[in-house]
């Protein structure tokens, strides 16, 4: 459950929402998405889009892989926001190929490792060309390489004008990309504020315990 | 004395003692041919493509298939439907299908028998006795095997895939096509196993069949009417086509978890 709260989120962004586990990240960006309904409040979100794209997509923390090949899987998604089908092949390859997965093309998705299924997930959300991009912790089950290599392509999507907004609760990876933060605690939200003045000058009690490795609840 | 007028051996002791399980390897003067094995003939039966043989054979294979071809247009979208549908008795739906699973086989056929008879409300339709009740009465003791299977396997998926396809907005019939086609090597396996279900029943084909020559006998009852009549060749060819099929089915199934398991991981 999270308490009423409301915080923007701002266009070529990068917004992260930090806190402790069970703090109600995942929750709020699941409200956000429109994947749950709020019994009370209101989420104010630009869903009108052409067909063909979605207005914002997610990529979840353990990464859902269809029971198909890699390349089918981005086709599945284009398909289902009604991108015509004499599109599917060619906009699938640009996406494999932008996030270098042009080699596992026809492999099994669930044959591949966390991180090229992170990759993959990545790529099948861009692949929408969703203006605001929801992460929910997408490196927490990865290794440092591979959550390397998620975070510059989260970067790079950033870059192009993407609006990111992603729950970790790893303080290093909020240092690296976050543009604002909204901190999270039981539920709450206790502090959101731009990044560098959250890091640097937190206001609240525990935000400067949470900064300081201290168990918040 | 026998029907054909020679004096019966007397059964040695030791055939007396293993009683009937060795007969069919034994000698015996039965109606197909003098002292030559039921078992040896039964053998030659397949082998010479017996005309009699084969169409029991191509009527079981006919009826069983239809009706398993029936059951998967209704089973799976039914399963499917009631593994991602939330609707008050649901539960009680699910209890349901499960306890169908068990239903006996006689029951269903004396069921349909009620139901197709000339005084029943389907009477007019004239299927009693036809290859048709026979369908309809195997498919009916497969559905709920299907539909059970097909809403395990898709609830199970559906558990995996829910918040993905609701993220990219997909509505509920895309769905359930999407998850049908993902766990289609599962449920492949679900039909085979109502298939084997199929294959082996004989009491509600029995009833709603009559088991007449050249019409509505299947193996199953064929062995059954065979085995009584002391025709064990016959019973017994049948009975290796049977098992045959069964192992066939089960390779199959085998066969099929494992190119899902190649092809989808």
């Amino acid at each position: 459950m999270i308490h009423p709260m409301s915080f923007e989120v701002k266009t070529g962004r990068r917004l992260v929402v930090l806190g402790p586990n069970g703090a109600g990240k995942s929750l709020l960006l699941r409200l956000c998405h429109g994947l749950l309904q709020p019994v009370a409040g209101q989420v104010h979100r630009n869903d009108h889009h052409p067909a063909g794209r979605r207005a914002h997509a997610m990529v979840f923390q353990m990464p859902v892989m269809l029971r198909r090949s890699v390349f089918d899987n981005v086709t599945h998604a284009l398909a289902t926001v009604g991108v015509p089908s004499a599109q599917l092949r060619s906009r699938a390859v640009e996406a494999l190929n932008r996030f270098g997965l042009t080699g596992f093309s026809e492999r099994p998705a669930r044959l591949l490792s966390g991180g090229e299924q992170q990759r993959l997930a990545i790529a099948r959300a861009w692949a929408l060309r969703p203006d605001l991009l929801f992460l929910d912790e997408p490196t927490a089950a990865l290794d440092p390489s591979a959550t390397r290599l998620i975070e510059a392509m989260l970067g790079d999507l950033h870059a192009e004008g993407v609006t990111l907004m992603m729950s970790t609760h790893d303080l290093g990876q909020a240092r690296r990309l976050a543009d604002d933060v909204v901190f999270l605690a039981s539920g709450s939200l206790v502090e959101a504020s731009e990044a560098k003045q959250f890091f640097n000058d937190p206001q609240t009690q525990q935000a400067r315990a949470f900064i300081a490795g201290d168990l918040v609840w | 004395m026998t029907a054909n007028g020679r004096n019966a051996p007397k059964p040695a002791f030791g055939k007396r003692a293993h009683g009937l399980w060795l007969a069919p390897f034994l000698p015996y003067d039965g109606p197909m041919m003098d002292n030559a094995s039921p078992f040896m003939e039964a053998l030659a039966l397949i082998m010479r493509l017996d005309p009699v043989f084969l169409g029991i054979v191509a009527l079981s294979l006919r009826v069983t298939l239809t009706a398993v071809c029936l059951t998967a247009l209704i089973g799976l979208p039914l399963g499917a439907l009631l593994a991602v549908s939330r609707f008050p008795g649901r539960s009680v739906a699910i209890v349901a299908i499960n306890a169908l699973m068990g239903l006996p086989p006689v029951v269903v056929g004396l069921t349909f028998f009620l139901l197709l008879s000339r005084s029943g409300p389907l009477g007019g339709f004239g299927l009693l006795f036809s290859p048709s009740a026979m369908i309809i009465a195997q498919a009916s003791l497969v559905l709920p095997i299907v539909i059970a299977l097909t809403r395990q396997t898709i609830e199970d998926l559906w558990a995996n895939y829910r918040e993905y396809l609701q993220s990219i907005g997909m509505g509920p019939k895309q769905a359930i096509m999407t998850l049908l086609w993902d766990a289609r090597f599962s449920l492949a396996t679900a039909l085979l196993a109502g298939f084997g279900r199929a294959t082996a029943e004989v009491g509600a084909v029995l009833i709603v069949g009559g088991n007449i020559a050249g019409v509505t006998r299947m193996m199953t009852t064929a062995i059954a009417l065979e085995t009584s009549k002391g025709d064990l060749a016959l019973a017994l060819g049948l009975g290796i086509i049977l098992v045959g099929i069964t192992l066939m089915v089960n390779a199959l199934a085998f066969g099929m978890s494992r190119i899902g398991v190649r092809h989808a991981g």
